[in-house]
């Protein structure tokens, strides 16, 4: 392939980024060896093992990604915004749904809620890192590489144009030419990698690593979706892993999985696809409900109603997520029976939401609630989230399905569940564990402009197209005739996007304001909560706690806390073993984006070459023997004695 | 944890994570081969006029092949056996042995491979060969990265002696190659021996 072909050229929007990603990268290294900060960035952050820190860097990703991915949101959203508009061509903009939804899901929703997982299990269960803090940093950097890798495709190369699901023939090399999917198999199986790893690792975190006492019905239920969730990971990736294998090799070595030309099938492709896809909805979704429960107690100064039932209801759902993936495609030519059975198992998950939705309705009445910021984005959940699931179970009867598949109505439908189910708990989330994370809130004043704008934002550009697509538009149209009559929704919809984006952008004023002016003075437990991980200092110390705790019961933290017994005697301050930092993690995750590259472009021979930087790595790290260390018990009686005064 | 009957690899807490932790790495295994066989049996029949199974399976090389894996999960079984008793010398020997018969298992299945080209069943023939190349593709790499990563183990081994890290790390190598024996069980079944018939 010659030069000229590897950088996108001649389409201005196009053209801009290049320049902005260059002059970024460059003020990026210049600032950064300006500042003298490159072995501090080493020491403290790429080499990290520790899961705080870990978290810390997924949540960053993931803000970037939804900034990438919400402008080609908004790209889409303009348009469309008028009929006959000439925006962007029809090639352009199959670019940009697919990589807007591929971001979305796997490079945004993913990172942000492992993220928050990262930062908070360990601590809601008393222990003092994940069982594999190493294999953790792994399973970051692939993600992270995955995720640039994907990202380049925008500037070099070509991006895939297939939609996010990128179903077969149309994905296959005949009519996608291209790097451009490429991209998609490789990117995508690098980060999935990462995932699965984490998915084992929360599962032995969970289930060895809890703290005395903490017994599974006493586990906090952001703990138990998070237990759950990595189960469907490990039951579920391995699948996605499989057919973009499949897919590579079609694209790359020309076999026949999915073209019908000598003898493949693309309905195997589907199948594959919604095994993985549908669980993965679930996967993005039951850390969200966790964390939803979480705030939802804390700020009605209840405990949760119908914990057991909660519990229940998690594991139900995560049980029929499996069972439900032909809903993705009743019109394709399933038989009767075949459609009625997969749209009653659709159905019987609305049986355990419904009973979460009423457990935190339960959970409210009576409560004296308090209107943080966390708790509107929770309350706002309730509803918006209903919208999405009723719309879900309308598109669940198959026979009805033949009307609204692939229309606007569905687009609707799944953002009605996705943004309240993920983004909004991504919020609720991040206001809340923001002072566990960095040691001061976040700004409740700019939160609520902050909420407001986006939760009217998104109901204005999502209502709208539950009525544009019962009229008929189909999905990934790029443009409509004046006689329509659609203008005036998608206008209005347009319009909804701009609000949601502008609030948005109150977010990222709010991280800066508050990083510069927030009171320093908030305490360990700012928002006098429940659970454990508000018994650590916050920021947390590295070690998280001097002491692992002894749990009595479910919200023991709340009890302990009300009956005055939380101190730390001299006397429990053992040496603490820690792990050591690592650079086999980051090595080997350059080394499988570098690999990635080559291979997106099909030159072999350099992939083969290159592919022996990541046999080193592998090497490097069987042959490490590093024990990690010891924080001298001292030192951890200062640090201690730093935020609780003296010791008993 | 600290007892004198319990095994060197299961002694601390770290080293029963880690192998707990690779059984639910099996786990992701068993899916991604259970994948790969529904896969193969949805496109077993797609030949598109190319060669089908019983064109060119071979059932001589493939009892070899099915030989040799089934005594290297023998000998690993030998060498843990070892390794619980201290034997660092027989700990040794019969982990190469077990190399030995992973690397003529592998010989024989290149072979085997090189012959169906001939044939004139590559992997880009037809959907059959496509799932079929890769599902036996996927199980061979697996055996490969095995080799390596054993023969790496055993280097520590030699270096560190029997020790709870690095009992640990080879009780698990040794489930991994078992697992691959599972595996190639299957194969052998619901592959070759259904394809024959
Ligand atoms: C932030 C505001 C968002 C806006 C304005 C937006 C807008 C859109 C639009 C206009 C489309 C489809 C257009 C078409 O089919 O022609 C779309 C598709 C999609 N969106 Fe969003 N979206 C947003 C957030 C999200 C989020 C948070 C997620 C997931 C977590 C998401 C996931 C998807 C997916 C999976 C598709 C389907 C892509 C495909 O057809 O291949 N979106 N979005
Ligand atoms: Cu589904």
């Amino acid at each position: 392939m010659s030069l000229d072909k590897l950088l996108v050229t001649g389409d201005p929007l196009i053209l801009f980024s290049q320049i902005a990603i260059g002059l970024t990268m460059v003020g990026l290294v210049a600032l950064i060896t300006y500042l003298k900060r490159w072995k501090w960035l080493w020491n403290e952050w790429f080499t990290t093992v520790d899961h705080k820190k870990i978290g810390i860097m997924y949540i960053i990703s993931g803000v970037l990604m939804f900034f990438r991915g919400g402008v080609d949101g908004l790209l889409m959203k303009a348009q469309t915004s008028r009929p006959d508009m000439e925006f962007l061509d029809a090639q352009h903009y199959d670019e940009i749904f697919t990589t807007h939804g591929v971001i979305m899901i796997l490079f945004m929703a993913m990172p942000m809620l492992i993220g928050i997982m990262n930062v908070v299990v360990p601590l809601q269960i008393g222990a003092r890192d994940v069982a594999f803090p190493k294999l953790n940093a792994l399973s970051f950097w692939l993600f992270f590489a995955g995720a640039m890798l994907f990202n380049l495709s925008f500037v070099v190369g070509g991006s895939p144009d297939a939609g996010w699901t990128s179903y077969f023939p149309l994905a296959g090399k005949e009519f996608t030419p291209g790097v451009g999917n490429n991209y998609y198999a490789i990117a995508l199986q690098i980060a999935g990698i990462g995932t699965l790893a984490t998915g084992i690792n929360f599962v032995v975190t969970i289930t060895k690593m809890r703290a005395p006492g903490l017994k599974w019905m006493r586990l906090p239920i952001f703990t138990w979706t998070t237990f759950i969730t990595s189960i469907i990971i490990v039951a579920a990736f391995p699948i996605l892993t499989v057919a973009l294998a499949y897919m590579s090799l079609d694209r790359l070595f020309g076999t026949h999985f999915f073209t019908v030309a000598a003898g493949g099938d693309p309905m195997l492709w589907l199948n594959l696809f919604w095994l993985w896809g549908h669980p993965e909805v679930y996967i993005v979704v039951l850390p969200a409900f966790g964390m939803f429960s979480e705030v939802i107690a804390t700020f009605a100064r209840k405990n949760l109603f119908g914990y057991k039932s909660m519990v229940f209801a998690v594991v139900g759902i995560a049980f029929l997520s499996m069972l439900v993936w032909v809903h993705h495609f009743y019109t394709m030519g399933n038989s009767a029976a075949v459609n009625s059975i997969f749209s009653l198992t659709t159905m019987m998950i609305a049986i355990p939401t419904g009973v979460k939705i009423f457990n935190w309705l339960f959970t409210l009445r009576k409560g004296r609630i308090e209107f943080s910021t966390s708790m509107l984005w929770a309350l706002a959940f309730i509803p918006c989230f209903t919208i999405g699931g009723v719309t879900g179970v309308m598109l669940a009867m198959a026979a009805a399905d033949y009307q609204y598949h692939n229309t606007m109505f569905l687009v609707a439908h799944f953002h009605y569940v996705l943004i309240p189910g993920v983004v909004f708990a991504v919020f609720a989330a991040v206001y809340y564990w923001w002072p566990k994370m960095f040691g001061f809130k976040l700004n409740e004043k700019i939160g609520k402009w902050h909420f407001w704008l986006f939760v009217i934002g998104f109901n204005f550009t999502f209502m709208p197209m539950f009525f544009v697509g019962l009229d008929g538009m189909s999905r990934r149209m790029y443009t409509y005739s004046e006689s329509t009559g659609w203008g005036a929704w998608l206008g209005f919809s347009a319009l909804g996007s701009l609000v949601m984006a502008a609030g948005f952008a109150a977010f990222c004023y709010n991280i800066y304001w508050s990083f510069r002016y927030a009171d320093r003075n908030v305490g360990s437990d700012p928002w006098n909560a429940r659970t454990l991980e508000w018994a650590t200092a916050s920021p947390v110390q590295h070690y998280n706690f001097a002491k692992v705790p002894e749990v009595d019961s479910l919200d023991d933290f709340w009890y302990k806390k009300k009956a005055g017994k939380l101190g730390l005697k001299k006397s429990d301050i053992k040496p603490i073993h820690m792990p050591s930092n690592s650079w086999t993690p980051i090595f080997i995750s350059v080394a499988f984006g570098i690999v990635g590259f080559f291979l997106v472009f099909e030159w072999f021979t350099l992939a083969i070459i290159s592919s022996v930087l990541i046999i080193i790595g592998l090497i490097a790290n069987t042959f490490d023997y590093d024990d990690g260390y010891h924080i001298p018990a001292e030192e951890v009686e200062e640090e201690e004695r730093e935020w609780r005064g003296e010791l008993e | 944890m600290t007892q004198a009957n319990t095994p060197l690899e299961y002694r601390s807490q770290q080293h029963q994570m880690n192998i707990f932790g690779f059984w639910v790495f099996l786990g992701a295994e068993i899916v991604l081969f259970s994948t790969l066989f529904a896969s193969y049996f949805v496109l077993e029949h797609n030949t598109a006029g190319g060669p089908s199974g019983q064109d060119i399976f071979i059932l001589k090389d493939v009892l070899i092949e099915t030989f040799l894996l089934l005594t290297s999960s023998f000998t690993a079984g030998l060498a843990i056996h070892s390794m619980r008793n201290m034997q660092k010398r027989n700990l040794i020997i019969w982990t190469i042995v077990t190399l030995l018969l992973g690397a003529g298992f592998l010989y024989m299945e290149i072979n085997e491979f090189i012959h169906y080209v001939h044939e004139g069943a590559s992997i880009q023939t037809s959907g059959f060969t496509a799932a079929f190349f890769t599902l036996l593709g996927t199980h061979g790499a697996h055996v490969t990265f095995g080799i390596v990563w054993i023969s790496l183990l055993l280097v520590q081994i030699v270096r560190r002696g029997i020790t709870e890290k690095t009992a640990s790390k080879f009780f698990i190598s040794s489930l991994y190659w078992h697992f691959l024996d599972v595996v190639w069980i299957f194969i052998f079944t619901f592959v070759y021996l259904k394809g024959m018939m």
